[in-house]
């Protein structure tokens, strides 16, 4: 009898290895993941630099304003035109001079400008004035990182 | 002969079924491969710019500096001048190398922790047609290097400001 049952078994090889390595790929792909990031537009060329170090703590309190090649915006999902954005940022100003007042309201929100390389630098620094004007205080100019070789 | 084939180390296997663990694993395997996407490490550069301060002289300045960017026609850079010093020459690396090389010179290096390159500022004047990038390239430029043998940033210039914009044209 007990010779039958063997008989009957599937040939079963060893699959340890395989599902270690699986496993392996698994985590190295959840690692590498990264959903945050998810909102950033591709067709902006971020303009390059080998001390954009990303920051060790991120901002707690952070727009993203992105500009295109042409000086056209792209914020929270919508493309904007230039003097289009103003009533936009505006209501971002209130709702963190609202609801932020313990870290200084508008002054404690960073603005992190992801603007294309080939962007005017004239239309960056009149994106900065306007956001000046509305009471932002700090600025963040993103760049991509390079490998110094 | 047979029977002990089966019986490896003297007792029998068990066998777990394994093909729905397979399954499942392979199925994350595929999301997660579908789902990465290799982006590049970005970075900030800091900028401190209230309302009031710009344009205003600063008080605390031993060097004032100012780094001038001239734009040809298409936005490219055609020159780089630092001060009143004659602009400097070769490609655009060269140029900027030759900036740091220059605030090297008349700052050093920044060694501890409290030293003149906290207290200098820099004003960067690009024209309005100039491409973004070689903002980005002169902020590189003057607020710090990575040091050939160490591999670690030295910082040069602590604080960054725009002259206004010298109107569209």
């Amino acid at each position: 009898m007990k010779i039958q049952k063997k008989k009957a078994e599937i040939l079963e090889g060893d699959l340890t290895p395989m599902i270690d390595m699986t496993f392996q790929l698994i985590a190295f792909f959840m690692v590498l993941i990264n959903f945050t990031q998810a909102d950033q537009n591709k067709k902006i060329q971020l303009p390059e630099s080998e001390l954009a170090k990303p920051p060790e703590v991120p901002f707690e309190n952070a727009i993203t304003v992105q500009m295109y090649e042409d000086g056209n915006l792209y914020f929270d999902s919508q493309d904007y035109t230039f003097d289009g954005i103003k009533p936009r940022l505006r209501v971002e100003q209130q709702i963190a001079d609202d609801y932020n007042k313990k870290d200084g309201g508008v002054k404690g929100v960073t603005v992190i400008i992801r603007a294309d390389g080939r962007a005017q630098t004239g239309k960056v620094q009149q994106l900065i004035k306007m956001c000046q004007d509305l009471g932002f205080e700090k600025f963040a100019l993103r760049a991509k990182e390079t490998v110094p070789y | 002969m047979k029977l002990r084939k089966n019986e490896v180390h003297g007792r029998e296997k068990i066998d777990v079924p394994m093909t729905p663990m397979i399954d499942i694993v392979f199925q994350l395997l595929v999301f997660f491969i579908m789902t990465f996407k290799i982006v590049a490490v970005e970075g900030d550069f800091d900028i401190n710019m209230p309302q009031a301060a710009q344009g205003a002289p600063s008080t605390n300045l031993q060097v004032p500096l100012t780094l001038k960017l001239k734009a040809g026609p298409t936005g490219n850079l055609q020159s780089v001048s630092l001060n009143n010093l004659p602009p400097f020459e070769g490609t655009v690396q060269q140029k900027f190398a030759k900036v740091q090389t220059e605030l090297v010179k008349s700052l050093g290096i920044a060694d501890g922790p409290a030293s003149s390159q906290e207290e200098s500022e820099i004003e960067i004047d690009a024209d309005f047609q100039l491409h973004y990038r070689y903002i980005i390239q002169a902020i590189t430029a003057v607020t710090g290097r990575v040091d050939p043998k160490t591999g670690e940033v030295q910082k040069l210039v602590e604080k960054i400001k725009f002259a206004p914009t010298s109107g569209a044209g």
